[in-house]
Parts: C-alpha cells; sequence; structure tokens
C-alpha cells in the first residue's frame, strides 16, 4: 500500500511569499488589475503624503534655518511650492495643548497628576503581577489626591477651572467621565432590572430619555438649566456642570451594556446564589456582577472610547479642551491659517488614545475569549 | 482508470500551508458501490471527500467524477455538484426557511422546476426519510435526529449518482443515531453509490461493500468488512480497531 | 408564640415601604426644584410660558430650502425650519451613510488583501477621530476654496467655490408632470412584474430577468415620454454678476461639511457590522448551499444576504439613530438645525431656557422612540422560529 511515501513540501507556487503574492493580490485577473489600481494611487499619494508631513515640514526651524515664531516664517508661506507642514505652531504653542492656561509655576502639579493616572490605571489593566494589591489601593484613592492636586486646598494654591485647558481638559473630562460612569450605570442597570416596579420603571424611563437625546443638549442643559435649579449663592463650576452632564450620559449607554451581560448570566446562577441564602446585595456583588462585567468589558471599553471622543463637544459650550485650545490657537493671528497641522496633530492625539483602548480591547476579547457584544454602538 | 468506475482519485495530494493533509491518495470507486472510510482524527477522510465536490481543492492530482474532471473549471464544478449530494455532520441546515423550503430551494433556482412539481418531490423525499408530518415545520423546532434526515432528503431532492456523508451522526445524541442510519442503510439498499465517513462500525459492517482506513493522509488499507474487520493486513489498522470496537 | 415578627422583615411590606420611600424622595426633590427654579427666573426677569412661540424671532436663517423664512416669523417657525433642516441632513446622510458602509463592508471582506486593507485603514481612522474633529475639518477644508470670482468651473453650469457649490436649477415646466406619473406608474408596473415573474416561476419553473427589466423601465419609459413631450425641463443657470451668481440654486458649505463628515464617519461603523453580519453566517451554510448546485449569486441573494440581514438591522438602526444625534453637532460650524436655530439663537434671545430645552429635548426623544419602536416591531417578525 502506501506506507512508502512521506510528507512532501507543498508546490513552490502555493506557499511562501511567491504563494501569497499568487493568492492574495494575483488570484485572477480582476483581482490583479485592482491590486495594480491600488497600488497605483497608494504610490500617488503616499510619498507625498509622508513628504508634506515629515520630509519637508519644519519643526523648529524653517528652510533658512530661523527659528519660526510666526506664520510669516513658515517654509510653506515663504515657498508655497515646496514647503511642507509647519509643525512650529504646535511646538510654540504645546504648553497650552498640554496644560491650557494653568500657571506656569504650578503646573508640576498636573504632571504629577498625569503621572499617577498611569500608575492608578495599571492595576485596571493587567491582573498578573505580584504587587497588584498594592497598585489598587493607590488606584482607588488616586481620584482624592488629584481633586486636591489640580485643584487646590490642603495647602496648595487654589487653579481656578477656568484656567484649565487642554488634553487636561480632556483627560480630567474623560476619566472623571468612565469612572463615575462605571458605578452609576451598574447601580442603573441593576435598578432596571429590579422587582419593584417603581425602581425599574424610574431607572427606565431615565436610561431611554438619555440615549433619546444629543449630547448637546444634555450639555446646554447642564451649562444652562443647571444653574436655575440651584438655590440662590450656591454656584456651580462650569467644568464640574460638564462633567455632570457628560457623566449622566455616558453612565445610561454603560447601564445597557452591563444589562446585556446581567442578561447573559444563566438563570441558575442567580438561583444558586438565593438559595444558598446570599442577600440581595451580597448575591450581586459576590456572583452574578463579576461574571456580568467579565462578559461586557470589551463592550465596556467601546463604551468608553466613545465617551473620550464625545468630550471633545464640550468646546461647543465654551470650554477649552485640546480641540477648543487648536481653534484658538487657529484664532490668533500670529499662527492664521495653518488648520491642517492643529487639526491633524489633535486627530493624531486622539488617535493615539483611543486606538490603544481599542488594541486593549482586542487583547481582552481575545483573553476572555468571550467578546459577546452586547448592543453598544 | 477501470471503465465502470464512477470517481476516481488519482495521485491527489492537498497541503493545508505547510500541513500535507492528502498524501498520493488513490481510490476507485465503481457504480453502485458503498465506501466507509474511517480513521483517527486528522487522517484527511473528510478532506478527501470535500475534495469529491470541491469544497476543497486539491493541489496535485486528478479527480475525475462520472467522467468529469474537477479542475479550476467553474462549469465543471457546477455539473459535478449536480451529481453528487453531500450530508454534513453540522446538518447545515437554512434556517431561515422551512423544511418544505428547504428541500426544495434547488430544484426551483438549479432546476427551473415549478414549485408545484418540486413541493411534490419534497413530500416524495420527506417520506422516504419518515418524516412527512413536519414539512412546514422550522429547522430550529426539528430534533437533531430530524433535522439530519430532512438534509439527507435536501439532497436526494437534486437526485444525484453519488451520495458523501461526513460523519454523518457525530453530532447526534445516542438515541437518534439509530433514525439516521436506518435511512441510510435504505438509501444503500435501494443501489445508491455511498461514500460514507463514519466512526458507527455497526453499520459498515451492514452495508459497506469496502472499507477504507486512512491515517496520516494516506489510504493505508483497503479490504471487504470480513477481512477488514477480522484478519486486516496491516498494522495501524488492527490498532485502529482495537482502539475503536472495545469501548 | 410568634416572636419578633418584624414588619421591617416582610418582603412585600418592605418593597411597599421602600418604593413609597423613593417616591416622596423623588417628588421632594422635584418640589425644591421647581420653587428654586421659579425663584431663580423670577428674579432674573425671565418669561415663562409658551407664548414666546408667537412672536416675532428678530433673526434670519441662513439655509432654509423648505420654507421662506424671514426675521418678522414667529420662533415657532425657527422651530419647524430646524426639524426640516435636522430631518433633511439626517436622511440624506442615512442613505448615503447606507450605501457607503455596504460598500466598504462589502469590500473588506474581499479576497484581494491590498483593498481590504485600504479599507481597514479607512474604517481605523475614521472610527478613532472625534466626529466633531472631522465635520470641523472638513468646513475648513470646504472654505478654502476659491473665491467666487475664481471658482471652479464644471461645464460652464457648476461653479465650486467657498461659499458654496453653484448649480443650475431645475425649473419644471407643464408637461413635467407626465413625466413624473410614468416614473411612479413604472414603479408599479415592475412590482407588478416582480409578482407576475415570481408566479410564472411557480408555475414553469422558468426565471425572468426581474431586477434589469424593472430598472431598465424605471429609467428609459420616463426618459422616453420626456423627450416626446418635447424636454419640459429647463434650467436656471448661475451667472456671475458683480460679487455673486444670480440664479440657479446654490448648496453651502456648512450642509456639504455635514453631509461628508457624517457620512463617512457613520459609514465606517456600518460597514463593521455589515461585515460581521455577513461572517455570522456560517461556513457551513455556503458548503451546503454549494453542495446543492447553487450557482455564487444565488447563495448570496438566496441563503447568505436574508440571514446576514437579520444580524445586520439592529445594529444598523441604532447607527442610524447616531447620525440623527450627531446631526445636533451642526452647531459647530452653523448649519442650521433644530440645536442651532431654536434651540441656540431662540433660547438665546427669550432667555426661556427650559422651555426651548423641553421642546428640543421631546423632538429628539420622539424621533428616537419611533425609530426604535419600528426597529423592535420589525426585528420580532424576523426572528427564527424555533422550539
Amino acid at each position: 500500500m502506501n506506507d512508502i511515501t512521506e510528507s512532501r513540501k507543498p508546490p513552490v507556487a502555493t506557499t511562501g511569499i511567491l504563494g501569497w503574492f499568487r493568492i492574495n493580490l494575483f488570484s485572477n485577473w480582476f483581482n490583479s488589475l485592482i491590486s495594480i489600481f491600488v497600488l497605483y494611487i497608494l504610490f500617488q499619494f503616499v510619498p507625498w503624503i509622508l513628504n508634506w508631513t515629515i520630509f519637508a515640514a519644519d519643526f523648529k526651524y524653517n528652510f533658512n534655518g530661523e527659528q519660526i515664531i510666526n506664520r510669516e516664517m513658515c517654509s510653506r508661506v515663504l515657498d508655497p511650492e515646496n514647503g511642507g507642514a509647519c509643525w512650529a505652531i504646535i511646538y510654540v504653542r504645546f504648553y497650552q495643548f498640554m496644560y491650557g492656561f494653568y500657571p506656569r509655576e504650578e503646573v508640576w502639579r498636573v504632571n504629577l497628576s498625569y503621572i499617577m493616572l498611569a500608575v492608578a490605571v495599571v492595576p485596571l489593566l493587567f491582573d498578573k503581577f505580584p504587587i497588584r494589591k498594592h497598585f489598587l489601593k493607590f488606584t482607588y484613592i488616586f481620584p482624592i489626591i488629584a481633586f486636591f492636586l489640580l485643584n487646590g486646598g490642603l495647602g496648595l494654591e487654589s487653579v481656578s477651572t477656568n484656567k484649565w485647558g487642554g488634553l487636561l481638559v480632556t483627560l480630567v473630562l474623560g476619566c472623571t467621565g468612565i469612572a463615575l460612569a462605571f458605578p452609576l450605570g451598574i447601580i442603573l442597570a441593576l435598578g432596571r432590572r429590579s422587582d419593584l416596579p417603581v425602581i425599574s420603571m424610574m431607572c427606565t424611563l431615565f436610561i431611554e430619555f438619555i440615549r433619546g437625546v444629543p449630547l448637546i443638549t444634555l450639555l446646554f442643559f447642564g451649562m444652562v438649566m443647571l444653574p436655575l435649579f440651584l438655590p440662590e449663592g450656591i454656584d456651580m463650576d462650569g467644568l464640574a456642570r460638564v462633567l455632570v452632564a457628560v457623566t449622566l450620559f455616558q453612565s445610561a449607554y454603560m447601564a445597557e451594556v452591563i444589562r446585556g451581560g446581567l442578561q447573559a448570566i444563566p438563570q441558575g446562577q442567580y438561583e444558586a446564589a438565593r438559595s444558598i441564602g446570599l442577600s440581595y446585595w451580597q448575591m450581586n456583588k459576590k456572583v452574578v456582577l463579576p461574571q456580568a462585567i467579565r462578559i461586557s468589558i470589551p463592550s465596556i471599553v467601546n463604551t468608553s472610547i466613545g465617551l473620550f471622543k464625545d468630550t471633545t463637544l464640550v468646546i461647543i459650550v465654551g470650554l477649552l479642551d485640546l480641540l477648543g485650545i487648536g481653534r484658538g490657537a487657529l484664532a490668533d493671528t500670529t499662527w492664521l491659517g495653518l488648520a491642517y497641522e492643529v487639526y491633524f496633530f489633535v486627530a493624531l492625539v486622539f488617535f493615539i488614545f483611543t486606538f490603544a483602548m481599542s488594541r486593549y480591547s482586542l487583547y481582552l476579547e481575545k483573553k476572555l475569549k468571550t467578546g459577546i457584544n452586547m448592543g453598544a454602538d | 482508470m477501470s471503465e465502470d468506475s464512477i470517481i476516481s482519485l488519482q495521485k491527489v495530494n492537498k497541503w493545508f500551508g505547510d500541513f500535507h493533509v492528502l498524501q498520493d491518495v488513490d481510490l476507485e470507486v465503481k457504480k453502485k458501490e458503498r465506501i466507509v472510510v474511517c480513521g483517527p482524527s486528522g487522517s484527511g477522510k473528510s478532506t478527501m471527500i470535500r475534495c469529491i465536490n470541491r469544497l476543497e481543492e486539491h493541489q496535485e492530482g486528478t479527480i475525475i467524477v462520472d467522467g468529469i474532471e474537477l479542475t479550476g473549471n467553474l462549469k465543471n464544478i457546477d455539473s459535478v455538484r449536480k451529481e453528487v449530494g453531500m450530508v454534513f455532520q453540522q446538518f447545515n441546515l437554512f434556517p431561515h426557511l422551512s423544511v418544505k423550503e428547504n428541500i426544495t430551494l434547488a430544484p426551483i433556482w438549479v432546476k427551473k422546476m415549478p414549485k408545484s412539481e418540486a413541493e411534490e418531490l419534497a413530500m416524495q423525499q420527506l417520506e422516504i426519510v419518515k418524516i412527512p408530518e413536519q414539512a412546514d415545520k422550522y429547522p430550529g423546532q426539528l430534533s437533531g435526529g430530524q433535522q439530519q434526515r430532512v438534509a439527507i432528503a435536501r439532497s436526494l431532492a437534486m437526485k444525484p449518482n453519488i451520495m458523501l456523508f461526513d460523519e454523518p451522526t457525530s453530532a447526534l445524541d445516542p438515541e437518534m443515531i439509530k433514525e439516521v442510519l436506518d435511512v441510510m442503510i435504505d438509501l444503500a439498499e435501494g443501489g445508491m453509490t455511498m461514500i460514507v465517513v463514519t466512526h458507527e462500525m455497526g453499520f459498515a459492517k451492514t452495508v459497506a461493500d469496502r472499507m477504507v482506513f486512512m491515517d496520516e493522509g494516506k489510504i493505508v488499507e483497503e479490504a471487504v468488512p470480513e477481512k477488514f474487520f477480522n484478519n486486516p493486513d496491516s498494522d495501524r489498522t488492527k490498532l485502529f480497531l482495537s482502539q475503536i470496537l472495545n469501548h | 408564640m410568634r416572636s419578633n415578627l418584624n414588619f421591617f422583615s416582610d418582603e412585600k411590606f418592605r418593597s411597599i415601604f421602600f418604593q413609597t420611600l423613593v417616591i416622596g424622595l423623588f417628588a421632594l426633590g422635584i418640589y425644591f426644584i421647581v420653587t428654586t427654579t421659579s425663584y431663580n427666573l423670577e428674579k432674573r426677569n425671565i418669561a415663562t410660558g409658551w407664548r414666546f412661540l408667537s412672536d416675532p424671532a428678530g433673526f434670519d436663517i441662513s439655509f432654509s430650502p423648505f420654507l421662506d423664512f424671514k426675521s418678522t416669523d414667529t420662533h415657532l417657525k425657527v422651530y419647524f425650519v430646524g426639524i426640516l433642516n435636522t430631518l433633511l441632513i439626517s436622511v440624506c446622510g442615512c442613505i448615503a451613510a447606507t450605501i457607503l458602509g455596504f460598500l466598504i463592508g462589502i469590500v473588506r471582506l474581499s479576497s484581494n488583501w491590498l483593498l481590504s486593507r485600504v479599507a481597514y485603514v479607512y474604517v481605523e481612522f475614521t472610527r478613532n477621530v472625534p466626529l466633531l474633529l472631522q465635520i470641523i475639518l472638513w468646513y475648513s477644508i470646504l472654505i478654502k476654496l476659491p473665491r467666487i470670482k475664481q471658482a471652479l468651473e464644471f461645464f460652464d453650469s457648476f461653479f465650486v467655490s467657498n461659499r458654496g457649490i453653484y448649480s443650475p436649477r431645475p425649473i419644471f415646466e407643464n408637461g413635467f408632470s407626465y413625466v413624473f406619473i410614468a416614473f411612479i406608474l413604472a414603479l408599479i408596473s415592475s412590482y407588478i412584474l416582480k409578482r407576475w415573474a415570481k408566479k410564472r416561476q411557480d408555475e414553469t419553473g422558468k426565471q425572468f430577468p426581474v431586477i434589469s427589466s424593472s430598472f431598465g423601465m424605471i429609467v428609459l419609459l420616463p426618459l422616453l415620454l420626456f423627450f416626446i413631450i418635447g424636454s419640459p425641463l429647463s434650467f436656471d443657470y448661475p451667472t456671475l454678476k458683480g460679487f455673486n451668481f444670480k440664479g440657479g440654486m446654490v448648496i453651502r458649505p456648512e450642509f456639504i461639511a455635514m453631509f461628508l463628515a457624517l457620512t463617512i464617519y457613520t459609514a465606517a461603523f456600518i460597514s463593521e457590522t455589515v461585515r460581521s453580519g455577513i461572517m455570522s453566517v456560517t461556513k457551513g451554510q455556503r458548503e451546503a448551499s454549494g453542495s446543492l448546485g447553487l450557482k455564487k449569486n444565488w447563495i448570496m441573494r438566496l441563503i447568505i444576504i436574508p440571514q446576514a440581514l437579520r444580524v445586520i438591522v439592529p445594529p444598523l438602526t441604532s447607527q442610524y439613530l447616531n447620525l440623527t444625534k450627531n446631526s445636533s453637532l451642526g452647531i459647530a460650524v452653523g448649519y442650521a438645525d433644530l440645536v442651532h436655530g431654536f434651540g441656540g439663537i431662540s433660547l438665546n434671545q427669550t432667555g426661556q431656557a427650559i422651555e426651548c430645552m423641553v421642546i428640543v429635548m421631546a423632538t429628539y426623544l420622539t424621533i428616537s422612540l419611533t425609530i426604535s419602536v419600528f426597529m423592535n416591531i420589525y426585528n420580532r417578525s424576523i426572528q427564527f422560529k424555533e422550539k
């Protein structure tokens, strides 16, 4: 019989580099045509873009070797044919992009907060390293530390939130929003599924109301209407008002994601927990929620990415986040007209953050091997 | 290739990437023959029969089905598929169509049959597989055994000359295996040319004209059941039989 | 003797008590807010009530393609112009985004590696950059177009400038209504044709090329009639007079920017939905239909797409909802939608923030809930029948 033959290597044209090209790009004449067309277009555009953003661009000095301090000195203003992007605007205004108008002497507090944020986030993202417990303790007290660091009080000079701007505002809104929306979302999700009709109805109405209106209307609500609700004398900080609106908005979407996770847990879990005598809150805390959150983590991260992008809307109510500072820079006559550079930079910063978050979400999905998506997007 | 071979595989080789899954496979199947293919997982048995109706492409060698050679030629592939019916391990019924619609789909759209004629044909097939009363139900409402029988009826409706079965009972609960095997035995006794990949050795003993044992991509042994089960030539066959028959 | 049957341990009592407590606290909160608000409103001399709706607006709306608006029109009319503008951009955006999204989704599944990678890059970039930034970016590109005097010319009738695209305005003359009727008749006939073809196929098995013939009918019949009547369609061409164009019609850069940004952004999300919908149909379905002898396009039409649509439609509808809500971002570039006009300028003019906000929010809520209700009905009707 055939015991004599052994395994051989596959024919050359089907594997290896040649095989890859044949199968993926040139499998039939139609595909080959498309591949050639796409390659042609890429070769037209990509070098031009690379040239404009990197090779012919000014970072600090223009092509004459002078340090650029206004738009007139940009290479592309002096020599429109050959000049590339004038990144000098970013370089010169970098402080504002990062901190807004935070007083320079106190900016060490912001830097410290950034570093502590990175440290605080680490134990949430990765769970297999030895001293995680201690890191977690830090994560819990981080918000309080950050609050005093950034705001003032406790011996530190107070810095009004009007002065905050740029990436500082974006991160404050994004991180605080996500951090607060998460527990709120859990409460709302549990409430919506509650057996008590009053609670269930109130939570449902709240969630459906928030999900039915655009974020802008809620921001207006926060800025314009909230002050009317407060008694005389009590004034609410502009940033805080916006934070309230953003958090409420996000908590509704978060609630739906978590509710999906709760629904995916088999009824048997609830029954088993109750029959061993756990109370409602114990059951949720120890049995149901850990499982529900685990299942919905990819969707939670997706929703958080959405929140992070939504923080840009605050420019419409006058807050100066990263995009707002960018627009402000463009309005300055010193730098008039360098719109592409500014917007590209802002887009790049957002892209870095959100892309990192979505890569993390993919990593999580693979790790948990669930990836059941629950209605968020 | 002998004159009355309806399926002929000659020196067929296939690779999945670097993995040599079929190695120099030679097989001749005569009309009305019932072949049972068995072997350990990963031996290439499913891949081999999937090459016969071009669900998988072979890289080297020749496959000829009812006089038509299987190459990249789409017309040939379509003609072959009209002659060859296939029943899958996972049934693959169309969940959005009723049982009757599952069966009439191909006759209407491929053979351009009028609807009433197709429905009559469908009911005939459902009688053959013994579940005519399920005609208007949906696959999700049927048990596994019933679904597989509908899948057999669906393939039979195209009046194939050859039926391929890829582990048809492996996904079924034990109490439902018999109903499907009974249908397959009826089919065999009616003269259908069949190639069945299965672990059900009782079925093989009842129905098979020839047993084919594959291991690591090669056909190790081919023999009539009496010889295969009682006195196989190869040690590997003996090992496999001892593992599969003793529990 | 029953010991310590504490009222608080009784489940029913507890639930009623707790709920009453919640309602009570809620009512107290409402009362508190209402009184504080009325006090604050009075103090700032802000009117309340709905009378302001019939007051003249006192400002102009730059973009009102459906209704004529003068500054003496009422705030109520501002509201209606706003809704129409919102619906206009939402409907246009949804249609365009669906088409683009489906195209990109299918391209992502292409066997050509280059094509699918390029589509991947497009999707990743678009999804990760905030929509507001994209809107502003498009707008800043559009206003960098040449000024009117140096507008780019296409075929002597289209002028692209930084104040918008000027194009000929169609004037429908007398006979055109017949052409329109012919179009409607063609639509009806193609529907009848479809039913006749299905009946014929049921009876004889023969297939009829329904799609190509109805397409031909819908396009050719009205066209033929059009020429027979003598081309009852003329155009008012925009001509440059001084610093502006006279005649013709203009598509404003605000609209174009919103349209482009909303379409491209939403299409990226839709493409992912389409892609996962098609991938959700198991390989086995393709194999089973292939082994029955069905050709590729029948497999798509009869097996893959019906199943894929079940998975695609619910998330697709939430994308439509998102697009409609995102249209409110038009305020950033001055597109006169509901939030910008009524919720923005009217609100500032009259100071009646609460009334305006309530109306705006209620409007969006109505739109959202309507779409949700229809989606739920549709969803329930297409569920696979199971045990």
